[in-house]
Formats: C-alpha cells, sequence, structure tokens
C-alpha cells in the first residue's frame, strides 16, 4: 500500500497555546516544522475564560515574552479590557490580566503561524507515534501518512479520548464540540507511557441581550493600560476597553444545586478524572463552603462581534435543565439565553514524572511535550511549556545544548520543576506561593532575568537583546548616583517630606534612603533630585523596587546562592541508584524512578531525605574522583 | 565548593570533664572571634597564625560562659579542609552545651549527623576508598538522630508546635488566597488580625525557648525512676530534689494519669524522673500493685531510686524490691532519718551491693551525697546518657529561636507598612523551621491549606 511520506525536523501535535509557542519556537530557530491540528479553525482557541494573565500568570506571559514567545504580543494586539490586579500589594505579586476578544486572538496568532518561515500548518488527526530503539523517528495519521522527524513535540491539550459531560448527556468530543483524538493515547501506551485521565470544567456562555446589566456592578479595565510584552509601545495600548460584570449567586440558587447534586456527573460517579480543586464547579463551592450564603459571579464579554458573556465562577456539569433555573436564580439573569451549556471535560494526559526537566521524554528520545497533556491547566501554563519544549526539541535537533530554567530564575522553571519532580495528581495551576523566591521572579523584571537566555537560544533578536542590556546598566548607574546623592534638611526637602507625611531629616542622607521610606518613592522625590536625568520608565520602575525592598531581595538573593549550590551539581543520565547500598529503599526506588537531573532535583523529591542527598552527595564525589 | 558554617560538640558527654566544641566553615574563624576574649588583650583568631592555641573566655554578650583553650586550624590543614575552630570548655557539660548554643547564636549551624565527616569526604580528605564508611557514619548517626529527636521532644510541646503551625499556615493560606484571587478574597484590615496572631505565637515561643534553656523540652536525661511503698517519703523526696531554684514544673501525663514526669538537673546531670507515688490507692490489695506497677518502670529505667522508710520494718515487698535491684544500676535511700531507726544502713548494706544513702528529706541532711553519688555515677560512666540528647535540644532550640526571628521580620513588616505578601514569606519561614522541630517536611502544606480552607474563584 502507498501512503504519504513527508520528513520534517520537528513535529508539533496540536495548535492550542503549546502548540503555537512550540511550532513558532522551531521555526524561528530555522527547523522544517509542521503543526498538526485536528482543525485550523481551532488554533489558539480559548475554550473556557476569555482572558490571559492574572496572579502568576502574567509572570508567565511576560516570561514568555521576554523568552521570544507570541502570547504576551498576541494579547497586546487583541485584548478588550487591561488590569493590573494586586496593585496595592507589593511589586513581586502584581500581575496583569486581559480580557481578550477570543475570535481575535485565535485569528491573529493564526496569521502569525501561517505567516511564518519553515512553518507548515496541517488538518489531520496524529495517531501513532513511531518509535525506533527508543528514539523517535516520526508520526502517523489516522489516514496513514508517515511525517518522518527528528522531534516530536505532543501538545495535544484536552483532546485525548476527550468527553464533555452534563447531566446524563456525554459528548464525545473535544472542547466547544471539536472534533476529540482517539487512537493517540493507545500509540503512547504502547510505547510505555504512563498516562492519567483528567477533568476540568467551563461554565455555560449567556446572550448579553438576555442579560440585565442594572443589576450587576460595572467592573472597569485600569485607566493607563501596561503591555504584556516589552516589544509593544505603551501608546499602541490606550484603546476604548469594554467592561465586566459582577453579580452574585443566592441561597436559592444554592438550593437548587442542592436539590440536583444527585444529577450531577460527578456526584453521581460517571465522570472518573481528578479535576483541579482551584477551580471548583459551583456544585463543589456550594457542598464545600456550605457556609457561604453567595458567589461572586463575573460576567465577561467573549470579544467584540458576539453576544456570548462567559459567566465566570460558575462552571458546572448539571443538567441543562438544572442549569437553566441556577443560572436564571442569579440576579441580572432572571431572563438568562444560554447559548452553550457549561460542561466538564474529561481527557488522557500524562504523569509528567516521566519528563526531564527539558520536557523531553527520559525513555523516548526525541519526543517531547507541553501543555494539558503534561497535567497542567491553563493558557499560560501550557504556552510556557510549549515555549520550552520547541526551544529544547530546536536546540536538540540543532545539536546544541538544551535549556533548563531553575526555580530562582522563572516561574516557568517552578512550573516545570513542580511537573516533573512532584507526584501531581490534579491539572496544575501556578500560584505566586509555589514561587520560593517570588521577590525575585516579578513580572516587571522578566525582560532582564531572561532575555539573555532567549538571546543565547535564539529568539530574542540582537536589537532588543541591546536595549535590554543598556537598561540594566542604566539601571545600576542611577542606583549608585542615588546612593551617593546627598541632601541636607533645606526648607525643599522639608517641605517634600511634609507633604508626603514624612518624618523630616535631622541631619543630611542620601537619596536611596529616601526612596527607601514606605511613603516615598523614585518618583515622588523627584523635585529635591537635582541632577536627574530622563529614564525610561522602566529602567526607574527597577530603580525604585530594588532600592525599596532591598533588604528582602538581598535576602532572597542569599538563599538563591545556597540553593544553586546543590541546584548545579548534576547526576549521570541513567544513573543507577541500586548500587548505592547506603540509601534507603524508599530512597532508591523513588530516584530510579524519577531519575533526577541534579541534585537540587533529588532533593525535592518527597521521600528522600537530606541524609539520603548526603550519601548521594558523597557517592557522586567518589565516582567523579574514580574517572 | 564553600559551605556555611557548622559547629557541634565532638566530644563524647558522658563525662563532664573536657569537652570540645568544633566549628568549620567559611565564617568559622570570624564567628569564634565574637566570643572569644583571649586573655591577651586584642588578640585576634583572625590575625594569628594557624595551628596555634589560645587562652582566653567564652563570652555570650557580657556574660562569661567558660574558661577555655581554643586551636586554631585553617584550611586547608583541618579535618574538614575548611577552617576549623576548635573550643576546648571545660565546665562540664552544660557549659559545653552552652559554648555550642553561643557559636550557633552568632552565625553557625547545629552541624547534622555526620556532617563534619561528610564534609571531611567531600573535600577531598578522606582517602575515597573510605566512602562506603563515611556513608555509614551518615546513616548511623542519622537514623539515630532521626529516631532521637522525636522521641526525645515531649508530647506536650511536640502537640504545642504543632497548633502554632496550624495556625500560621491557615493565616498563611488566607493571605496567598487573596494574592492568588484579590477579586473574591479581601485583606483590608488584616494586618490588625495578624499583628495579635504573630504576637501570640511569638510569647508561646518564647517560653518554649525558656524551657528549652532548662533543658525542659526533651524526655532529655537519665530516665530516673523513684520506686518504694507508700509514705515512704518518694515524693517529698522528689519535690526536694526539684527543689524551687530548680523549678522545672511542666507535668506531662503519661500513659497512665498516674504517673508525673520531671526533668532535674543535678549537678550538671539531667534526669528524667518517672514518679510513680501516684500508684497509691486506698485499697488493700493496692499495695501489691504499687509493688508490681513500679517493678514494671523500674525495668525500663536507666537509674532506680529505691526509698525505704527507716522508721519502719522491711517486709516482703520490700525484699521483693531489693532482689530486683540485683545488677540494676540503683541507690537506695534511707528516708527519715530523723525518726527512730528501726532499720537501719547496715541492715540493708547487708542485703544489697547497691549504695545505701541515708537521708532526711524533712531535715535535708543527706541530700548532698545523694546528688553527689549520682553525679559520680554518671562521671564514672555507670550511668551513660546518648550525647546526642543534648545535640538534638541544641538544634530544635536553634530552630525554635529561628522561627521566632522570622516572626519578628513579620511584625516589622507590618510596622513598616510593607504589602501582605511581604508577611507570608517570612510566616513560611517561621512554619518550616517549627516543621523540622517536629520532623515534618513541607510537601504540599501550603497549596492544600488554600484549596481546603478558601473558596477560589472561576
Amino acid at each position: 500500500m502507498s501512503a504519504l511520506v513527508e520528513n520534517y525536523d520537528i513535529v508539533v501535535v496540536g495548535g492550542g497555546h503549546a502548540g503555537c509557542e512550540a511550532a513558532l519556537a522551531c521555526s524561528r530557530l530555522g527547523l522544517e516544522t509542521i503543526l498538526f491540528t485536528v482543525n485550523v479553525e481551532s488554533i489558539a482557541l480559548m475554550p473556557c475564560n476569555p482572558n490571559i494573565g492574572g496572579s502568576s500568570k502574567g509572570h508567565l506571559v511576560r516570561e514568555i515574552d521576554a523568552l521570544g514567545g507570541e502570547m504576551g504580543k498576541n494579547i497586546d494586539k487583541t485584548f478588550i479590557q487591561s488590569k493590573m490586579l494586586n496593585k496595592s500589594k507589593g511589586p513581586a505579586v502584581h500581575s496583569l490580566r486581559a480580557q481578550a476578544d477570543k475570535a481575535e486572538y485565535s485569528r491573529r496568532m493564526r496569521q502569525v503561524l501561517e505567516n511564518t518561515e519553515h512553518l507548515t500548518i496541517r488538518q489531520a488527526e496524529v495517531a501513532e507515534i513511531v518509535v525506533e530503539d527508543k528514539k523517535i523517528t516520526g508520526i502517523k495519521t489516522f489516514s496513514g501518512a508517515l511525517y518522518n522527524c527528528k522531534s516530536v513535540i505532543l501538545c495535544t491539550g484536552t483532546y485525548l479520548n476527550a468527553r464533555c459531560l452534563y447531566g446524563e448527556v456525554i459528548n464525545y468530543t473535544g472542547p466547544n464540540g471539536l472534533q476529540s483524538a482517539n487512537y493517540l493515547s493507545d500509540s503512547l501506551k504502547k510505547n510505555g507511557i504512563e498516562m492519567y485521565r483528567f477533568k476540568t470544567g467551563t461554565p455555560a456562555r449567556i446572550d448579553r441581550r438576555s442579560i440585565d446589566f442594572t443589576k450587576m456592578e460595572e467592573q472597569f479595565g485600569d485607566e493607563r493600560v501596561v503591555p504584556f510584552s516589552f516589544s509593544t509601545n505603551a501608546e499602541d495600548v490606550q484603546i476604548k476597553q469594554e467592561s465586566c460584570w459582577l453579580t452574585y449567586t443566592n441561597e436559592e440558587t444554592h438550593e437548587i444545586i442542592r436539590a440536583n447534586l444527585d444529577r450531577s456527573p460527578i456526584y453521581a460517579g460517571i465522570i472518573e478524572g481528578t479535576g483541579p480543586r482551584y477551580c471548583p464547579s459551583i456544585e463543589d463551592k456550594v457542598v464545600k463552603f456550605a457556609d457561604k450564603n453567595r458567589h461572586q459571579v463575573f460576567l465577561e464579554p467573549e470579544g467584540l462581534y458576539t453576544n456570548e458573556m462567559y459567566v465566570g465562577g460558575m462552571s458546572s456539569s448539571l443538567p441543562e435543565d438544572v442549569q437553566y433555573r441556577m443560572y436564571q436564580s442569579v440576579a441580572g439573569l432572571e431572563n438568562a439565553k444560554i447559548v452553550k451549556n457549561a460542561y466538564a471535560i474529561e481527557y488522557d494526559c500524562i504523569n509528567p514524572r516521566q519528563l526531564n526537566p527539558t520536557l523531553e521524554f527520559k525513555e523516548i528520545e526525541g519526543l517531547f511535550s507541553g501543555g494539558q497533556f503534561n497535567g497542567s491547566s491553563g493558557y499560560e501554563e501550557a504556552a510556557a511549556q510549549g515555549l520550552i519544549a520547541g526551544i529544547n526539541a530546536a536546540l536538540k535537533t540543532l545539536g546544541r545544548e538544551m535549556i533548563i530554567l531553575d526555580r530562582s530564575e522563572a516561574y516557568i522553571g517552578v512550573l516545570i520543576d513542580d511537573l516533573v519532580t512532584k507526584e501531581n495528581r490534579e491539572p496544575y495551576r501556578m500560584m505566586t506561593s509555589r514561587a520560593e523566591y517570588r521577590l525575585l521572579l516579578r513580572q516587571d523584571n522578566a525582560v532582564f532575568r531572561l532575555s539573555k537566555t532567549g538571546h543565547k537560544a535564539g529568539l530574542v533578536n540582537d536589537e532588543q537583546y541591546e536595549r535590554v542590556m543598556r537598561m540594566e546598566e542604566e539601571i545600576e548607574k542611577e542606583i549608585k548616583r542615588l546612593e551617593n546623592t546627598f541632601v541636607g534638611t533645606s526648607k525643599e526637602v522639608q517641605d517634600l517630606l511634609e507633604r508626603y507625611e514624612s518624618t523630616p531629616l535631622n541631619s543630611g542622607t542620601d537619596l536611596a534612603e529616601l526612596v527607601k521610606r514606605p511613603e516615598l518613592s523614585y518618583d515622588v522625590i523627584a523635585p529635591i533630585d537635582k541632577d536627574r536625568i530622563e529614564l525610561d520608565e522602566k529602567v526607574t520602575e527597577q530603580v525604585n523596587i530594588t532600592i525599596k525592598y532591598e533588604g528582602y531581595i538581598k535576602r532572597q538573593l542569599k538563599q538563591v546562592e545556597q540553593f544553586k549550590k546543590i541546584e548545579k551539581k548534576r547526576i549521570p543520565e541513567n544513573f543507577d541508584y541500586d548500587v548505592i547500598s547506603g540509601l534507603r529503599i524508599e530512597a532508591r526506588q523513588k530516584l530510579n524512578l524519577f531519575k533526577p537531573v541534579s541534585i537540587g532535583q533529588a532533593s525535592r523529591i518527597s521521600g528522600v531525605t537530606p541524609a539520603d542527598i548526603s550519601v548521594l552527595l558523597v557517592y557522586l564525589e567518589q565516582l567523579r574522583n574514580h574517572k | 565548593m564553600k559551605w556555611d558554617t557548622i559547629a557541634a560538640i565532638a566530644t563524647a558527654m558522658s563525662n563532664s570533664g573536657i569537652g570540645i566544641v568544633r566549628v568549620s566553615g567559611e565564617n568559622a574563624v570570624e564567628i569564634v572571634d565574637k566570643i572569644f576574649k583571649s586573655a591577651k588583650k586584642n588578640k585576634k583568631l583572625s590575625e594569628v597564625d594557624t595551628h596555634t592555641i589560645h587562652y582566653g573566655h567564652i563570652y555570650d554578650g557580657d556574660e562569661m560562659i567558660d574558661e577555655v583553650m581554643v586551636v586554631l586550624m585553617k584550611g586547608p590543614n583541618s579535618y574538614t579542609r575548611e577552617d576549623s575552630v576548635e573550643i576546648d570548655c571545660h565546665g562540664g557539660i552544660l557549659v559545653v552545651q552552652r559554648v555550642l548554643e553561643t557559636v550557633i547564636k552568632n552565625g553557625a549551624r547545629c552541624a547534622e549527623p555526620g556532617e563534619f565527616t561528610k564534609r571531611a569526604f567531600l573535600n577531598g580528605r578522606i582517602d575515597l576508598s573510605q566512602a562506603e564508611a563515611v556513608i555509614d557514619v551518615i546513616n548511623s548517626k542519622n537514623n539515630f538522630a532521626l529516631k532521637n529527636s522525636l522521641n526525645q521532644l515531649k508530647g506536650s510541646v511536640q502537640s504545642k508546635i504543632k497548633n502554632i503551625r496550624e495556625r500560621l499556615i491557615y493565616h498563611i493560606a488566607f493571605i496567598e488566597s487573596a494574592l492568588d484571587d484579590p477579586e473574591h478574597i479581601s485583606l483590608d484590615g488584616y494586618s490588625d488580625e495578624l499583628t495579635v496572631v504573630v504576637d501570640e505565637v511569638m510569647q508561646e515561643l518564647e517560653q518554649l525557648l525558656e524551657r528549652a534553656d532548662d533543658g525542659k523540652i526533651l524526655k532529655e536525661g537519665i530516665k530516673t525512676v523513684i520506686v518504694g511503698k507508700p509514705n515512704v517519703g518518694k515524693s517529698s523526696l522528689l519535690n526536694h530534689l526539684v527543689g524551687e531554684d530548680r523549678a522545672i514544673v511542666t507535668n506531662i501525663a503519661g500513659t497512665t494519669r498516674d504517673i508525673i514526669e520531671e526533668n532535674i538537673n543535678l549537678r550538671g546531670v539531667s534526669l528524667n524522673i518517672i514518679d510513680t507515688a501516684g500508684i497509691r490507692d486506698t485499697d488493700d490489695v493496692v499495695e501489691k500493685i504499687g509493688v508490681e506497677k513500679s517493678i514494671q518502670y523500674a525495668n525500663d529505667a536507666d537509674l532506680i531510686i529505691y526509698v525505704v522508710d527507716s522508721s519502719t520494718k522491711l517486709d516482703e515487698n520490700d525484699e521483693q524490691i531489693i532482689e530486683m535491684l540485683k545488677g540494676r544500676k540503683a541507690v537506695i535511700i534511707l528516708n527519715k532519718t530523723d525518726l527512730d531507726m528501726v532499720t537501719t544502713e547496715d541492715m540493708l548494706i547487708k542485703k544489697t551491693e547497691n549504695f545505701v544513702i541515708p537521708v532526711s528529706v524533712k531535715e535535708n541532711k543527706g541530700i548532698d551525697l545523694l546528688e553527689k553519688t549520682i553525679q559520680n555515677m554518671f562521671i564514672k560512666g555507670t550511668v551513660e546518657l546518648n550525647d546526642e540528647v543534648y545535640i538534638t535540644n541544641i538544634r530544635q532550640k536553634s530552630l525554635i529561636s529561628n522561627a521566632f526571628e522570622s516572626l519578628k521580620l513579620v511584625k516589622n513588616s507590618i510596622m513598616d507598612d510593607m504589602p501582605e505578601d511581604f508577611y507570608s514569606i517570612d510566616l513560611m519561614d517561621a512554619y518550616e523551621s517549627l516543621g523540622q522541630v517536629i520532623g515534618e517536611a513541607m510537601e504540599d502544606d501550603l497549596v492544600n491549606q488554600i484549596f481546603s480552607k478558601f473558596c477560589m474563584g472561576k
């Protein structure tokens, strides 16, 4: 039988947020790349919430941007409302979140993909991976076509053996009624890959015309919008914004839910997958937090050219009739018309323990993966992994050293390390509390943290990289200048301090000391800083934060120093822990299972004690010296 | 590779002669310089030649702790190949502990079991062929320490720390939930609430630290049982030993409600005394039960203090106990010598090989001899105590004090009007330090707490 055979450097399976970043990274690094999607219309689809960013996810987007990814640029061009969350809190937790015009987001990303050199888009279902000698050699589609390649990146999202459920209704489709991928799972299992079954869910979409907004509180975007991408001109994002709307559930809503719990596929035991605890369905909220008499509901527009409104806070898998009654019990939704039902979706994903921190499979060379397929959740988490998987697949194909971001360098590092090192039994969401060095991993300094890596990999161009380097110099110089500029107790100084209710000076001090005062900042002391020259806002922001939080930042830097010591100690590939008789059996089993790449990673595996790490260090030292 | 600076007691603790505190690492010299005052004015260890010995005193602030000899060994010519300082102390076990604590207070970390050996190896000091042996040392010391650190921590202290940790993680989770989902959870006015909690916890930690100072957070010491028939004066002996000046009064209930445990420090020897005085009842048969129970406790003890009433005759119960004491480490107290003697010292000596000490608790006679006797048994090694106990205490204490310091930082952040996300960083440090005290790792505590206690959006 003759079938189509084609050759590429890299095959990307899936065109969601992970697949897009992966395919772009590979093709931009000059490798012939083909992206498979079950439906070209579903490229960069946002099947759930209509926004990008938010707490800690905003950090991820900034990091993706700093490494040369596309998500930040894409949302800057397609957002319809933007807000910096946590503005009253410390800079480490400021988080940018933008509402997207979903259709526009998807259309623009598709356009970028279509116009990228070396990138081919193909609508087809990938049914098999081809592995020879523990090495990937290609994939086969459902139609039988063979695509030979050097690396494969799996970004199948929620499509593998997917089924959507509400009440007793089960649709064997991917999200939004799209065709699911029903063959690939079997092929992966045949190749020894351990699969999990996860679930997630989404609320209904309601016709805007049927909503009474007078009963809701209007939620505006920020007056001055900040872009996600370093490359976006701040003036270009000052657009007319759309509003979101806040309303609440009530006792009646909860009563309707409680009375029908037995008809929920989750409570009835039909759903097998493990759902995320952080975005519980409204049923879960009512059951788990029974003492709360109301829950917030956000109505968010899905785009400029659609009447569909997303009902944030009320995802559900209750039957259609219950959904109607439930939504209509909410103030302002009395006459609500549902466009799309809420549903839960179940899908196959992998146990991410099988991956190295490069996102390559430990047991199958050249096979990479990213996104929900790896057991994460969220567009941003997916894009971040897609980007790293893409970069590494490309670097490997080019024979160059792959990149691993560690926990002290990026949220992306935390995300991937958590996925591959911890035993993860639910869809993983990024949170700022997961980052132990979060004072250093701020969204405002992502570009300074990661441009070097992005540039070295080849995704950040020289021009941008040099601009960042120049800014870094300016930051350093400006901090030094403030530390060495002294002001006395002149009337002008005292007046300024008084104006900001700051204690007057007894004797002279340097300007950096004044910036440190909680009630003052770099900007407000401008009148008494006579030698100040005008600097880019991005520069002065860093100057202000670095001086203001110096004590805290220094402490974390010290911790990072300790952390790096063992993080940098590499463990040889395919190391056999059974030969170390001094290791406890539990530790040996865990280490053999996870095959950590460094002593640092080994120390984070649950069940491996500090004493085991000591033993390991001693053993590796002996090994090193014998060579 | 450069590691942080560690310290430990390098000598066995079973005698009260010389004890050596060993300090190793980058800042070893600097740290000891902070607390060592040479007999020769202004002599600094950082300025003297390596491999020299110096005489002087160790100070904790203004307080002089001990007269010492200090040996300076700069790396790589030391056991660990790092800069090392050995402090030879003379004042007995308690003093050695104080010196170690002072070193830790000034920037060293309490060494993990086997850590000196590990460093010596990693720094190339120990022959590679000995790797297996090094691993064995690490393992055996760790197993021992692990077993002991938890076993030794008093139940009441464990539950106290658990309770504090629960409160801390609740508040951390609350802050973090609000940061993750600012549109659902507000932190308005929260810093006042947190201040109250932090103040409370700091106070509780302070109490724990005070108790730790007296060695009272551990069930440490020689396991000692006081046995004897009812009314022979067991309780008054115990009370007398405990005394006001040694006042330790953390009673914890044992497996039965009747048992009272006390930690006392007797001339530098730590005794963990189980008083079986409460085994008494009004029923006739109980006397026998009392004896049986006493024997049961005595079987587990390292040291038995048997109290006899000199004003009454020995009966068959006494004979039974004396029989049991054969071959055991025991001291026999002949109490109530202020009354007319019916049972005499000679009568007892004939029956036993154990020490017999005539005492009148009431008139405070003979107690001195009792204390000396026990101290001597300890020094001569008749009764042994594992040194790990002391180390454990110091380690726990430094961890609790780390937690205390972290909470101080939280207070500072609140006072400086820092945003809430700064609070949780130091709260988390406190939570972790306390977790190490009771041997609990972090794992996913925080995330679990966030999801279970606070309703997040979407």
